[in-house]
């Protein structure tokens, strides 16, 4: 085989990086995570934008106001701070490294998480049962959707949850479990952080309207 | 892949609390979710533009303590990337919220009058 016309140089231009330094695997999944779940901000604020626009609008039909329970409504949110805080130890447990307390603790957690989530359904069940549907006016639309799709997070919440409890029962604590642990973390609070958003917007001003 | 390495990609990685930031956040969610409940279940105040101006400043209070005590949010985690894109989505979901409230309100505003009756009709 004959030699290239253009041989490359001895020395390579530096302005590519010839050495491949090694990354630590999963070094880059948390800020990856944290990515997504700005993304996932963005499908809720739009579906917060579309709530503020038909929020009013119902059609001659009920309101926030002869609708919602907001004692119910406080409790739910009791059930998710306190779920919040229970992942708190469990992280914690993760960082002393013990298995026991971390299933233990992710058990509790998505107790708290499955309490919230029944509360919702009641809550769901009872509006349907009064004819207060999805179809029945544009707030209601913007109602069932806002709500529905936190819930639908915090039930995928749930499920990431029970893997997690059997995987770091089979494994242990080891790296890419840790790396789970903190993405269901970052995952787990901030849907408690939307859910700020929804009890202030949705529940509080809505009655207060 | 060995410990040292990990070890090593974890400190340069996300932060992470500890009992004291957990239980101090959690205080101070409880404190910052009950207050505007029972402004707006009791209504001690009676008027209703301030209960819902201090329920949003609750709100974004709490959202702010959540940042800091749950999710470790700070400038130094993953070198700033995390706090680039948390400010890239705040400044997209206000540019999202405000716009979208403001074009829709003066739609609504500047709509030609419609009948009564047609305005009640589902």
């Amino acid at each position: 085989m004959s030699a290239p016309a253009n041989t490359p140089p001895a020395d390579p231009a530096a302005w590519y990086d010839l050495h491949e330094h090694d990354h630590p695997e999963g070094g880059s999944t948390l800020l990856g995570f944290w990515i997504y779940l700005m993304s996932d901000c963005l499908i809720f604020a739009m579906l917060f934008a579309a709530f503020g626009v038909l929020g009013g609008n119902y059609a001659a039909g009920p309101g926030p106001r002869d609708l919602f329970e907001l004692p119910l409504v406080a409790l739910n949110t009791a059930m998710l701070l306190l779920s919040s805080i229970t992942y708190g130890f469990a992280m914690l447990a993760m960082q002393r490294g013990t298995v026991r307390a971390v299933q233990g603790w992710l058990v509790v957690t998505a107790l708290f998480g499955a309490a919230f989530l029944s509360i919702e359904l009641y809550e769901f069940a009872h509006l349907i049962g009064d004819g207060a549907t999805p179809q029945r006016s544009a707030f209601l639309s913007a109602f069932f959707t806002l709500v529905g799709t936190h819930g639908l997070h915090v039930t995928f919440g749930l499920i990431w949850l029970a893997v997690l409890v059997v995987q770091v029962g089979q494994r242990g604590l080891v790296a890419a479990n840790r790396r789970r642990l903190q993405c269901l973390s970052l995952f787990w609070h901030f849907l408690d952080v939307i859910w700020i958003g929804v009890f202030t917007f949705v529940y509080l001003l809505g009655v207060l309207r | 892949m060995s410990a040292a390495h990990d070890d090593h990609g974890h400190d340069l990685g996300a932060a992470h609390g500890t009992l004291r930031d957990y239980t101090f956040g959690f205080a101070l969610s409880v404190v910052l979710t009950a207050v505007p409940f029972w402004l707006v279940m009791a209504h001690p105040l009676g008027d209703k533009a301030l209960t819902g101006a201090l329920v949003v400043l609750f709100a974004a209070a709490q959202i702010v303590v959540h940042m800091i005590f749950f999710l470790h949010m700070n400038s130094k985690s993953e070198g700033g990337w995390n706090m680039l894109a948390l400010l890239f989505t705040v400044m997209l979901v206000v540019i999202v919220l405000s716009g979208s409230l403001w074009v829709m309100h003066h739609l609504n505003a500047n709509m030609m009058p419609m009948a009564r009756s047609m305005a009640d009709m589902p």
